[in-house]
């Protein structure tokens, strides 16, 4: 094994010969869902300041955090991009490999919008229509029973007469965290499943999470451009999208309310919205000061200059972040986050 | 005799002219295994056509794009208050400030001209300009500070949805209903037009500017992407075309016959068909994680991509020497040449066109790979330009087929065309490869 890398390192070297300078580029990597917000961060940054523009690569959240939790040193990334908040595993990973202090970023909220072909019909949602048209077992006449529910006027009298097809994100996917969270377990709670399944001997009402399997939900394990294409090729589907990208094609989709809400940038900033998700990325405190640019990055992003209401994160579709002088605040003192609670 | 051979032959029933029922069943069958032979020929020029009709429809857009010609007054006011023209002062200001000279500027063009729209707005004047314009204005004043203070006639981009409705993918329809483009700015989009302020040209920054983000898909380009693609490849050819060909001379001319040697043909020819994702694992296990080479690297990269390469190239130059008779090398060892003598004089140079056909296909094949370079961080956003080789070999970038995965998956529609325009250029680089490698075979090919 030793001559093995010896020999590695040999090849390395020969190859690197009289390349030792340092990484004097931010490195960033982590969810798609913040990808788009921290290129056009990463961009403005390399044209107004005098350090070189980030690299900023995707991946999904909770690869960016695992390599975060790589260690310290410029092999190893400077920033996670993360659409759900850190988990108590990651930072026991992050401390077993040197990684003691980490900086909690929340840029601000995103919203997750269902919306179907343009020309199609308008629907109003609520998590209980969800539920009662996805979900695996559901309650007919106080009993829980395989989903018969064809159409979507068959859940909800007020829908249209159209057959229920709807593609949702995979599970690989931040986005269906939310999805699960905030669409099947509040209809699952509110349809009264959760508590028959409770009833059952399903004392978490794990039930609630699983979806019928004949075809009615397809997870889409691609992006929102697949998903967008599939909807394209039936036009009576519905989608499950992030507002920014439904904001950046209003021309082909027709978003559906959620009790009543439209979803928009306002509407989500002041709650109304049901559906939404702060979004988070995590600084390795370690880093900076080595890494040139770093804290001017981080302090960039977090500026009203781009994370404020007026800025362009919120123009692509950022709802922007009530506490954004609290998170400032805490960049400009540096402090790592606390404990998990 | 004659006798003999007209009993044993059953005589022919009716003339050598006329079929008998078995031979029109033969020739039938014939002729419907050509026909299917014609409809597969068929079905795969449809496919290859259909192809290209695909990327071609909605790939060539990406070369022409939309600009506008402004004259931008460099109010001293604006960018340099203090006056002193110093590059460290004058840099404390944003593109944000240059943004608005630009909308001031656009806004007198279209009061000298006399264009009037009911309900033009401040911003559908500012959105008709793209984003990426400020950045191109600021680097030119701080490269020439003496422009303060003078009306500079500059060329910027025009925003992607102005430039969509110039391709004809933006409407006045879909301008309705879309949040990011109003009539009012397609309609002043034709009065600018009019008047030649507004015009599509060739898009050199295509094959040159970096990438860019979601919020300006009219400025990204294919510039670090290329430059990346190059600089793997170099490291692939100077790496596997040495290694492959010591191989491939040790292996077919001296290595004795026995189970070490059959063990590694075998596992040649093994490697070579190895799904090249396993590669991307490996690469980022040894070289980034045990040997410390930096992320998203040429470098990287191009490791990696030797791998997949090698065994290619090592069973196209095997075939090569194998196909060198033996009679050349019988005839250099009688005259006394020692056995490297004949292999280095005499069959490496008879070799050459098949060898040199071999690495171009291999490079080729390595150019349009993607799925090893997903697992190494080349799949990024990256802006700046790596810098000249050795140095730059370190660098972050990016490559021709990632930088196509990277576009599909944008939100703003017209990076769809941006993705398509990139296939094409990948197309024409493969192309041109795989030409350069007839050519050579058909130039130096010897036949026995």
């Amino acid at each position: 094994m030793k001559s093995a890398k010896f020999a590695v390192s040999v090849i390395a070297l020969a190859a690197a010969a009289g390349v030792a300078e340092a990484r004097d580029q931010i490195q960033i990597a982590g969810s798609s869902t913040v990808l788009p917000y921290a290129t056009i961060v990463a961009e403005a940054f390399g044209e107004n300041f005098d350090f070189p523009t980030p690299v900023v690569e995707g991946g999904g959240s909770g690869a960016g955090r695992k390599k975060l939790c790589e260690g310290v040193g410029e092999n190893t990334i400077d920033i996670a991009n993360s659409s759900s908040r850190i988990k108590q595993s990651d930072i026991d990973t992050c401390k077993a490999n040197g990684v003691d202090e980490i900086m909690e970023v929340r840029i601000g909220y995103d919203g997750i919008v269902f919306a179907s072909d343009v020309n199609g019909a308008e629907f109003a949602f609520t998590p209980a229509d969800w539920y009662n048209a996805l979900a695996a077992k559901v309650m007919v006449d106080g009993a829980l029973v395989d989903n018969p529910n064809k159409s979507w006027s068959d859940v909800n009298a007020a829908l249209p007469a159209q057959a229920i097809q709807a593609y949702i994100p995979g599970t690989k996917h931040g986005t269906r965290e939310v999805f699960d969270v905030k669409v099947l377990e509040a209809g699952c709670e509110a349809t009264g499943a959760a508590e028959a399944m409770k009833a059952a001997g399903d004392e978490k009402a794990e039930g609630c999470l699983a979806l019928r399997t004949d075809g009615a939900s397809v997870d889409i394990d691609g992006d929102y451009t697949e998903t967008l294409a599939r909807l394209d090729a039936n036009k009576t589907a519905i989608g499950v999208f992030g507002l920014s990208f439904y904001e950046n094609n209003t021309d082909k989709l027709r978003v559906a309310t959620m009790d009543g809400i439209v979803p928009s940038t306002d509407s989500i900033a002041t709650g109304e919205y049901p559906v939404s998700r702060p979004l988070f990325f995590y600084v390795k405190k370690a880093h900076i000061g080595v890494i040139p640019g770093l804290k001017e990055y981080v302090e960039f992003f977090v500026s009203d200059e781009m994370a404020g209401p007026d800025g362009p994160l919120a123009a692509y579709g950022l709802v922007s972040d009530p506490e954004l002088a609290a998170t400032q605040a805490m960049i400009a003192n540096e402090t790592p986050m606390a404990p998990l609670n | 005799m004659t006798d003999a051979t007209a009993t044993q032959t059953p005589p022919r029933r009716g003339g050598l002219l006329e079929l008998d029922a078995r031979t029109r069943r033969r020739n039938a069958a014939e002729a419907r295994f050509r026909l299917y032979g014609l409809i597969a020929v068929g079905i795969g020029m449809l496919a290859l056509v259909l192809l290209l009709i695909s990327v071609l429809s909605s790939g060539l857009g990406a070369f022409q794009q939309t600009s506008l010609r402004l004259d931008v007054t460099l109010t001293e006011k604006a960018l340099d208050k203090t006056g002193s023209r110093d590059p460290e002062v004058m840099k404390k200001v944003t593109t944000i400030t240059y943004g608005k000279l630009l909308e001031q500027a656009l806004a007198k063009t279209i009061e000298d001209k006399g264009i009037v729209i009911d309900g033009l707005s401040k911003t559908d004047i500012k959105d008709m300009i793209s984003k990426d314009a400020a950045a191109r204005v600021r680097d030119r004043v701080l490269a020439h500070p003496d422009l303060i203070g003078e009306t500079v006639p500059f060329t910027v981009l025009a925003n992607g949805r102005i430039d969509g409705y110039l391709k004809g993918r933006v409407t006045m329809d879909s301008a309705q209903r879309d949040s990011n483009v109003s009539p009012n700015q397609l309609l002043l989009a034709d009065a600018l037009r009019a008047d030649g302020t507004l015009y599509k040209a060739f898009n050199w920054a295509f094959i040159t500017a970096p990438d860019a983000s979601e919020l300006r898909p009219e400025a990204a380009g294919l510039g670090v992407a290329i430059l990346g693609s190059a600089y793997m490849m170099i490291v692939v050819l100077c790496l596997s075309l040495p290694l492959g060909v010591a191989t491939s001379i040790y292996l077919e001319e001296f290595a004795p016959k026995n189970r070490i040697t059959d063990l590694i043909e075998v596992n040649i020819s093994n490697l070579a068909a190895v799904p090249s994702i396993v590669f991307g694992i490996l690469g980022l296990a040894i070289f980034i994680n045990f040997a410390g080479l930096p992320q998203s690297a040429p470098i990287v990269g191009g490791l990696v991509l030797t791998l997949m390469t090698l065994p290619t190239i090592i069973i196209s130059t095997r075939a090569a020497l194998k196909a060198v008779p033996p009679s050349i090398r019988d005839a250099a060892l009688g005259i006394g040449a020692s056995k490297m003598q004949s292999i280095f004089h005499h069959v490496l140079p008879l070799a050459m066109p098949g060898i040199l056909t071999g690495t171009i296909i291999g490079l080729a094949q390595a150019l349009g790979e993607t799925a090893p370079l997903l697992l190494i961080g080349m799949v990024a956003f990256v802006r700046e330009y790596p810098d000249a080789p050795p140095e730059g070999f370190f660098d972050p970038a990016s490559a021709l087929p990632v930088q196509v995965y990277n576009w599909t998956q944008r939100a703003d529609p017209a990076f769809v065309e941006r993705a398509s325009g990139a296939i094409i250029v990948l197309l024409v680089f493969l192309l041109a490869m795989n030409a350069v490698a007839i050519l050579l075979r058909r130039r130096f090919e010897r036949r026995w």
